[in-house]
């Protein structure tokens, strides 16, 4: 293996943090190969493997035909006979084309077969809208694949968990999907040096507040980080979940935020109707509803085709604004 | 948050004595203030149930502060205006009503409230009415907020303190006393009455009846004060805006020591018509109340005059300073042996210094001084008072 | 009634009317309108509560008699036994 340990600062964006789970994922086990479109001599469309290819080569970095579902097949069939891949599908949009490979085998093949099969595929996608890539590329369907009973379902929204996240990925035994948002990846952190790996089970609470729970994931985190500042300016105290792992949900973390602050917005990126944010809603009203002292509301996308022109596709994502208009109407109903 | 008094700036509710759902009348006590002078009870002065309630105990909140809401239930709604409460004082825009009685809205529609699961959860470990409840949670809703409001009025929290702080109304008098010498200008009248009369005439009362009914030579002359007034009417009442106003009635402040210092003149409401043993009473009551902490608001705000008496270890002679914004204070010295010219002779004659500190904006010395006399021609006819 | 429970009752009575007295501070032969501060109301209330406990009513020309604490007892004490 020629790989020379670059020096890893402690700042460093999002996508550079992908990238060093990466090489120490590859370092540490040989059983460890990605596959994926342009992951090799492009370096990934997203220049998350910028270099790998030339660090391990091409037996551990191998680039794939334009067929989703021919190399996640591939990927459920190595890891069935012991290897680790991490399969990387260019975004989300496209992964509907391996949709039948992931819930009708790399989930199923384990119950089917008795236990006498184990699936522990990772496979890595962006996702998510903001690009000005239009109706056929922003989609947020991190919570259809959510749905699935058998998948792990990871979004990384800090540096810290993108960097970290995909080395225990690697160690369960189930299928894992890891979501990077498109717009998280130029993001630029600090890592904190005490860390050395993080969990894929908890919810974390980002900030602390007392008024309201704002409940979230994924690229939507720092808008409503935002908005929580915002909101503060305006005397109200708002506390900031971040969901982290959408299958299995941290009910825990989440219903003891609502008891505390006792209103909740949900804010997701998917198309209001039957996402996430349904499932999490109805999880709150199920086992905290008589702590609530206000509706359950929600920020979602809207449902519509994602328009290219920016300003329409603004308007059609979940923004700061959205989120504190959404949370002072619970608190300071007018 | 009503003024009880010129220069009350804000209080402190401690005590509601009502609760939500409560119908009250014009009159009834609904809660207990501490102010300056003292803690205070506060009346109403409409009918209807209590809807509302807006400050917790413990709190203290600018005069003007709406404490609670009454609603007219069942009234037309011309009869919909907010009340204002007589507050007799030059600071207009700060006496605001104590209570407004609320629009008359349209009831919710009577099939079902809405309230928030924690706060039903809430009023129901309380055993609180929400029927009476207003909310202002998302969509008229009851909430937590609105429930725990109404549960605060049931438990004073500790650390309130009752009872009188000499310190603050120690500065309410320096407050009151500045303004009277500041804008207000005296002119001083006193006089001398022969009291052989009066006092012979009260031995004998109340030589005739037990302790509990006898009188105080204070009674007379409070008695004496209030009527004489019907001989000089502009001497009753207020320098508002720029003009006399006349009181709607003889009621006299009786000026209190208390104990350790302070001093407090809450109203005795016609004087002038109430019969000696009746005024005794209410001297002993008010003095009472003013020590234990139970004067009503309106006893504050409504003297139309005010009346101090030293007492018999006081000094011979008192001139006080007019309490704004009325427009006369009559004072009563010790009373004293004094040699005196009776026909040709002298003789010992108890006698008493009477004194008057009059506005110069509204009266004269001549008319003061009518005054003084009509008080001492009273004084010599004791029965008749 | 003894003389001592005269004189407990009588600063009892005071102490009533002026809650922040202290009985001990009352010499027999003082004043007790100057020890304690009593004007004329607190006087009349205080032979008002003498005779609701004792029944002994104490007419106004008598009250110089009750202005000490020794005079005030040796006349309660006459009169009970009157």
């Amino acid at each position: 293996m020629a790989s020379q340990e670059p020096p890893s600062p402690l700042r460093m964006t999002y996508r550079e943090a992908c990238k060093q789970a990466l090489r120490q994922a590859l370092a540490a086990d040989p059983r460890v190969f990605l596959m994926g479109e342009d992951i090799g001599g492009y370096g990934g469309c997203y220049a998350v493997t910028k270099g790998l290819l030339e660090e391990f080569g091409g037996e551990r970095i191998r680039d794939t035909p334009l067929s989703e579902s021919a190399f996640v097949g591939a990927g459920i069939g190595a890891a069935m006979v012991g290897m680790r891949p991490i399969v990387e599908i260019m975004t989300v949009n496209f992964s509907l084309l391996a949709l039948d490979q992931i819930l009708n085998n790399a989930v199923t093949i384990p119950y089917m077969s008795g236990g006498q099969f184990a699936v522990p595929l990772v496979i890595r996608m962006a996702t998510g809208g903001g690009r000005r890539v239009a109706a056929q590329h922003s989609h947020s369907l991190e919570g259809w694949y959510a749905h699935i009973p058998g998948l792990r379902i990871l979004t990384p929204a800090t540096i810290e968990d993108a960097r970290f996240m995909l080395i225990e990925a690697l160690k369960d035994p189930n299928p894992t999907i890891i979501f990077e948002h498109v717009m998280l990846y130029n993001m630029e952190g600090e890592l904190d040096p005490a860390v050395a790996s993080v969990d894929i089970s908890a919810a974390r609470v980002r900030r602390a507040g007392a008024d309201v729970s704002l409940v979230t994931y994924g690229g939507s985190l720092f808008k409503t980080l935002g908005a929580a500042e915002q909101l503060s300016k305006e005397g109200i105290d708002a506390e900031v979940v971040d969901l982290r792992v959408l299958r299995p949900l941290d009910a825990r973390t989440i219903l003891a935020s609502v008891t505390k602050t006792r209103r909740c917005v949900i804010v997701d990126e998917g198309w209001r109707s039957g996402s996430l944010s349904a499932e999490i809603g109805m999880r709150i009203a199920e086992e905290a509803f008589f702590e609530l002292d206000a509706p359950l509301r929600r920020v979602c996308g809207r449902e519509v085709p994602m328009p290219y022109a920016a300003h329409l596709e603004d308007a059609c994502l979940p923004q700061a604004e959205s989120i504190v208009l959404a949370a002072r109407e619970l608190v300071r109903p007018s | 948050m009503p003024a009880l008094g010129a220069d009350m700036e804000a209080g402190t509710l401690v005590q509601w004595c009502v609760k939500l759902g409560d119908r009250v009348k014009s009159g009834d006590v609904i809660a207990v203030v501490e102010t300056q002078k003292g803690a205070i009870e506060v009346e109403v002065f409409v009918d209807g149930v209590v809807s509302n309630i807006l400050v917790p105990v413990g709190e203290r909140v600018p005069v003007g502060t709406v404490l609670a809401r009454i609603d007219g239930a069942g009234e037309m709604p011309a009869a919909a205006e907010p009340v204002a409460v007589a507050t007799r004082t030059p600071t207009p825009p700060r006496a605001a009503p104590e209570v407004r009685r609320a629009k008359p809205e349209a009831a919710p529609q009577a099939s079902r409230q809405k309230v928030t699961p924690v706060a039903r959860r809430r009023a129901a470990e309380l055993h609180l009415d929400l029927t009476v409840l207003k909310g202002s949670g998302v969509e008229g809703s009851i909430r937590l907020a609105d429930v725990e409001a109404a549960a605060l009025i049931q438990t004073p929290p500790p650390t309130v303190k009752k009872g009188l702080d000499l310190a603050e109304m120690r500065k309410a008098i320096a407050a009151a006393m500045s303004r009277s010498k500041r804008e207000i200008p005296h002119y001083y009248l006193s006089d001398t009455v022969d009291l052989h009369a009066a006092l012979a005439w009260l031995e004998h009362f109340n030589a005739e009846r037990p302790p509990i009914e006898r009188i105080l030579p204070a009674v007379l002359f409070l008695k004496a004060a209030a009527l004489a007034l019907h001989e000089q009417p502009k001497l009753n009442g207020f320098y508002e805006n720029g003009a006399f106003v006349p009181g709607d009635g003889v009621h006299v402040g009786w000026a209190i020591a208390l104990r350790g210092g302070g001093l407090i003149a809450p109203a005795i409401r016609e004087a002038d018509k109430k019969p000696l043993a009746e005024l005794m009473a209410a001297m002993r009551d008010l003095v009472e109340r003013s020590r234990r902490g139970g004067l009503r608001g309106s006893e504050l705000t409504s003297p139309t005059v005010t009346v101090t008496n030293v007492g018999d270890r006081g000094a011979e002679t008192v001139t006080g300073v007019i309490y704004p914004p009325q427009v006369a204070l009559v004072g009563f010295g010790r009373v004293v042996v004094r040699p005196w010219v009776v026909e040709d002779r002298i003789e010992g004659r108890p006698v008493v210094s009477l004194s008057l500190a009059a506005d110069h904006r509204v009266t004269d010395g001549h008319l003061g001084g009518l005054y003084l006399a009509a008080i001492a021609r009273l004084l010599q006819e004791p029965e008749k008072l | 009634m003894t003389n001592e429970e005269l004189r407990s009752l009588i600063l009892e009575l005071i102490c009533e009317i002026a809650p922040e007295a202290d009985p001990a501070s009352a010499g027999d032969r003082d004043d007790l309108r100057e020890t304690f501060d009593l004007d004329s109301m607190d006087f009349a209330n205080l032979v008002a509560a003498i005779h609701k406990r004792t029944k002994i009513d104490v007419p106004e020309a008598d009250y110089n008699k009750l202005y000490t604490l020794e005079n005030a007892v040796a006349y309660l004490s006459a009169k009970a036994h009157a």
